[in-house]
Order: C-alpha cells, then structure tokens, then sequence
C-alpha cells in the first residue's frame, strides 16, 4: 500500500483513540455540558421576543448562528491550542521522528476536531431545542445544510487556527492570540441579536470574515424562507456564504502546509527542553 | 550507498557497508561563535558509544545534526549511507529517538501508544528485521507488562523513562540515539536499561549513540567513548585507551603505624614489590588505583580548558593536572 495513506488510515484510528481518550476526562465534558447551559440560558430568556420583520422568536434565530459561532470557535481554537500544548510535550517532535508520522498527526487531529465539534454542536442543539421547539419541524434538508455549513466553516477556520498556533510558542500567548478575534467576531456578527442593528460599518467589517456566513449559512438551513426578513438585504445569501467561507479555505489550506512544515523543520530535542525550561519558569515550579 | 561510501574514505579499516555514521570535518556556528569546529569520527555496525563532554560542548548540537533535526553549517555527514538532511521516512524507519524532555501522551494508555507508532514501522518489516517489536514482547524488554493499561500521565519517572526507550525500539531501529537515558532511574532499573542496551546491541545488532554525565555509566556500556570539549572531538577510544593515554600513573596508598601515605608512580607492580620488601609487616591499607574513567575525563576537559590541548603530545601537565584535582577532592 502507499505509505501515505496507509498512514492517513493509522491518523484516523490514532484520531479515534484520542477522542476515546479525551472522552475520558472529566474537563472534557465539564466544558461540554457548561457551554450548553450558558447557551440555554441565552435562549430561555430570548424565547418570548419575537424578531422584527419576522414572526420568528428570537430564540429561534440565535440558536443557529450559535451553531455557527461554535463552529469558528472548535475551528480556530481548536488546532492552536492542540499545537501549541504538542509542541511544547514533545507529541509533536515524536511524530516527527516516526516515519510517516506527520501525516498521522494532521489526519489524527482533525479527526478530533471535527469529532468534538460533531459532539459540541449535538449537545447545545439538545439543550437549545427545549426552549426551540419549532426547530424540531426543520426538513431532513435542513440539518444537512446543518452538516454542510459545519464542515465548510471547519475547512475556512482549522488552517487559520493552525497558522496561530504554529507562530506562538506559549499556550497562554496562543489561547489570547485567538480568543481576541473570535470574541470581538462573535460580537459583530450578528450571533446573539441581528446583525442589521449594527452600525453599517461593523456590517461591512463582519461580512469579510467567516463567522457571519457560518451563522447566515446554518439560519438559512433551519429557519424557514420568511426568516430572511431579519437578514441583510431581507434575503438569504447562500452563494456569497458558499463563497467566501471557501475563499478562506482555499487562501489557508494554500498558507498553512507550508508554515506547518518549517515549524515542524525546527523542533528538536533542544528546542523542546528549552521551552520546557520556559514553561517551568512560567509555572513557577 | 556502499559506492558513495567507499569513494568517502578509499580503504578506510572498515569503510565497506559497516560505517553507520561518517562525521567529517563537521562545523556548526551561531552568529559568531563556533560550536562544533571540525568534528570527525566513525561509528560502526553493532557499536556502543558514549558521546561525553561539559555543558555547552556541542553534544547536543551534534546528535540533531545527525537525527537529521538540525541543519549544519559545513562538513560531511552520513548517517545509515545518507545525509540526514535528505533521509526521508524510510531512512526514519531505521532510526530510533530517545530524548530527555518527552512529556506527550498522556492520556493514552502503554499499550494503545506502543500498538499505535509500532504501526508506523510495519510498512517497513524486513524477513531478517521484522518491524515493529510485538507491543508484549516490548513491553516485557522494558518491564511494563504491569502497567499495560495505565495512562502515561500515572507512570512514574522512571516507568515514564522506559516508556520512552520502548517507543525508541519499538521499530527496531539500526541506529538508536539515547540522551541521558538513566536519569532519574533508580540503581536497578539502571541496571535492567543496561541489559536491555546490551541485549539489543548484541543479538539485533543496533549501534547505539548515547549521550550522557554519568561516567560510570559510560564505562560499562559502551565500547567506545568520544569526548567533545570547545566543538572537537579530544578524545576517542575505549576507557582504558583514554586513562592510558592521559596518564600511565597509577597512585599507591598505604600506612605504616597509623601514617598514612601516597606515593604516585609509573610502574605500581615494581613500587609495591619494594615497599613490601623494605617496610614487611608494617604495611597496611594497600590500595592500587588507576586512573578511573573519571579522573581522565577530568583531565582532558581540564587540559583543553586551560589551553593544553594546543600541543599534540599527552604533555606531563596533564598528569599533574590530574593530580591537583585528586587533591582538591
């Protein structure tokens, strides 16, 4: 067989160990389980308001761009944190002196990215379908818009994550340089209340960036047609979401192997004790 | 790779497909300063060398260039019949890695791990070199078959250390590069690592490079011992070629009516024959010492430190070098 995709094929077991393993913990699901319950808060308090210009609870509307943001969020903070905490254990220098094992590694960790988006996603629409109930008329149609709008949104924010943490050495450093983003996006992108109530200059801002699209693109799966009524220019815009969520995959998946592979280039034995030495001082121990 | 070779070093004493490592020449400089500054050696099929030397002599510098994780800024270096700036996976199936600093892993389980990266090397199984090591059969190489389903973050130190040399074995590398591997290991399972080093040495035929402080350690395990000070190699040989060359004294101790004495000498068997001769039933405490692998490690980084080393000859200065530490002792 092709060393190559044999080792894809032993990424998606090591993936499936890992997930298993993280599964395990009880920080995992503690994390899990509380932001579902921040959400579901939002939403029973959101789910008497109605949205103007449509006959829509608003609990309705912020659930699905909920979905988008969590996507954007598993997307970017996902892969730079995994990066870099691995490169700092040594996990990551360990594949690289196995053969093949880079390709075993990258496979691997979107195997538990996308696993534990799958599960992240299944848990706030759980807990936010309580308060949501007409979400549960939503065709079979519409929860594979659901799918398809998750794994794209995935494919526009995992090699951007990536590149974050490819370039900061420290997890503290790394988790501020993504976190800055995504909240201030989260916040412009019209995920907690319309974004048409917003100054137009941030709309324009917003509308650069994947996680509006994310949201656009998952309300437009759920919600039925007349929602558009809430949304910029009172129509959907399934093309430009389509198009500019893969503008951003094709612009990093072109950006990230490349940077991945001269980091990957740099560690050694050395550079790893040396950022050891680093994160003892950090802890203080 | 035989042909590329041989035309390195035309009739070498082994230069057929026996050479594992080929170091010439090799150079290393960070802005300014040189830290390797001519390196060679030769390291063959099936041999054990210590690589020594103080802090900051390029040990750890030379083993990544020849891990391949490190680029050099000139020389010549083959490792496995290939530069290891272009080894690709297959060169890296040959090869195994054990570092000091590993932390990784640790939500999986011993036995997942082992089974997971043994994997990586199946492609690569040879009818004379089958690839990897059965994970039961490695685990009890290693002693820990007990802990097959703990996670690695409950391992202690030192079943953490042997972990590590586990997965460096686990492919059955040719070639095994090991930084301090007993740190932090208690006397026996210093003493277990050591066979296991023996063992594969001997019956897989993998040459071992290790780097290491401990002295003793150097001596029991390894056929041969390099010693790095300021970017050169000043010293190669077996422990007892190295003591000979720094000094051939030997010291003498012994006491006469609760005296004690300490006499150092060329030849120790002549000296104790006429000792016991003239003093007779006076003489006791008799010791003999020979220079240790230690007192000539010492030496020679003390030699090259205060600027001996720029003399070829083995200059007396050592000896007495040699002596003076003894006494600050």
């Amino acid at each position: 067989m092709n060393p190559t995709i044999y080792a894809c094929r032993l990424g998606l077991s090591r993936g499936w160990i890992e997930t298993k393993n993280n599964t395990r913990t009880v920080d995992e699901w503690g994390w899990y389980v509380a932001v579902a319950l921040v959400f579901a808060v939002v939403l029973f308090f959101q789910r008497d308001s109605t949205v103007e210009g449509t006959t829509q609870s608003l609990a309705s509307v912020v659930l699905p761009s909920i979905l988008g943001m969590m996507v954007a969020w598993s997307g970017i903070l996902g892969p730079s944190g995994m990066l870099t905490v691995e490169r700092e254990d040594g996990t990551l220098l360990r594949a690289k002196a196995t053969p093949h094992g880079m390709v075993g590694y990258v496979v691997a960790k979107l195997v538990v990215i996308a696993l534990a988006t799958a599960v992240m996603l299944a848990i706030i629409l759980a807990a936010g379908l309580i308060f949501v109930t007409e979400l549960l008329d939503t065709p079979v149609t519409g929860w594979l818009g659901l799918l398809g709008f998750a794994a794209l949104g995935l494919l526009a924010t995992l090699p951007w994550g990536a590149l974050i943490g490819s370039q900061v050495s420290n997890p503290q450093a790394s988790f501020g340089l993504s976190m800055l983003p995504i909240a201030t996006l989260s916040a412009i992108s019209g995920i907690f209340y319309p974004i048409t109530a917003l100054a137009e200059w941030l709309q324009v801002v917003a509308q650069v960036f994947p996680m509006y699209w994310l949201g656009h693109g998952i309300r437009w799966a759920l919600l039925p047609d007349d929602a558009a009524g809430a949304e910029i220019g009172e129509a959907w815009r399934l093309w430009e979401a389509v198009g500019v969520l893969s503008a951003w995959a094709v612009v990093g998946l072109l950006l990230a192997p490349p940077v991945l592979r001269r980091m990957a280039r740099r560690e050694s034995g050395s550079a790893l004790e040396e950022r050891r030495q680093q994160a003892m001082q950090r802890y203080g121990m | 790779m035989l042909s590329q070779l041989d035309a390195r070093q035309p009739g070498g004493p082994s230069g057929e497909g026996d050479t594992v490592i080929d170091v010439r020449d090799l150079r290393m400089r960070y802005g300014s300063t040189d830290v390797l500054d001519g390196v060679d050696f030769t390291v063959h099929r099936g041999e054990v060398i210590a690589l020594l030397g103080p802090n900051g002599a390029g040990k750890t510098t030379t083993v990544e260039i020849l891990e391949g994780f490190r680029a050099r800024s000139a020389g010549d270096v083959t490792v496995l019949g290939v530069d290891p700036l272009n080894g690709g996976e297959d060169w890296r199936a040959r090869i195994g890695i054990v570092l000091q600093s590993w932390r990784d892993h640790v939500r999986w389980k011993v036995r997942d791990l082992l089974d997971h990266l043994g994997r990586y090397y199946a492609p690569y199984s040879a009818p004379d070199r089958q690839r990897p090591i059965q994970v039961d059969e490695l685990m009890d190489m290693v002693g820990l078959r007990e802990q097959a389903s703990r996670c690695l973050g409950q391992l202690s130190g030192g079943q953490r250390r042997r972990l590590d040399v586990a997965i460096g074995v686990v492919g059955r590398p040719e070639l095994l590069f090991l930084d301090e591997p007993t740190a932090g290991l208690d006397p026996h399972a210093r003493r277990d690592f050591h066979d296991l080093v023996h063992r594969l040495s001997d019956l897989e035929g993998t040459t071992v490079v290790l780097t290491t402080h401990d002295l003793d350690e150097a001596e029991k395990l390894t056929d041969r011992i390099l010693i790095l000070a300021g970017g050169r190699i000043v010293a190669d040989g077996s422990a007892d070629q190295l003591a000979r060359n720094v000094s051939s004294q030997a010291e003498v101790r012994w006491s006469v009516g609760g005296q004690h004495f300490v006499h150092a000498t060329d030849d120790a068997t002549e000296f104790v024959r006429d000792l016991l001769l003239t003093e007779r039933d006076e003489v006791r405490d008799l010791e003999v010492r020979r220079a240790s692998l230690e007192d000539t490690y010492m030496a020679l980084v003390h030699r090259y430190e205060t600027g001996l080393d720029q003399d070829q000859n083995p200059s007396p200065g050592a000896a007495t070098a040699l002596t003076n530490l003894k006494r600050a002792r």
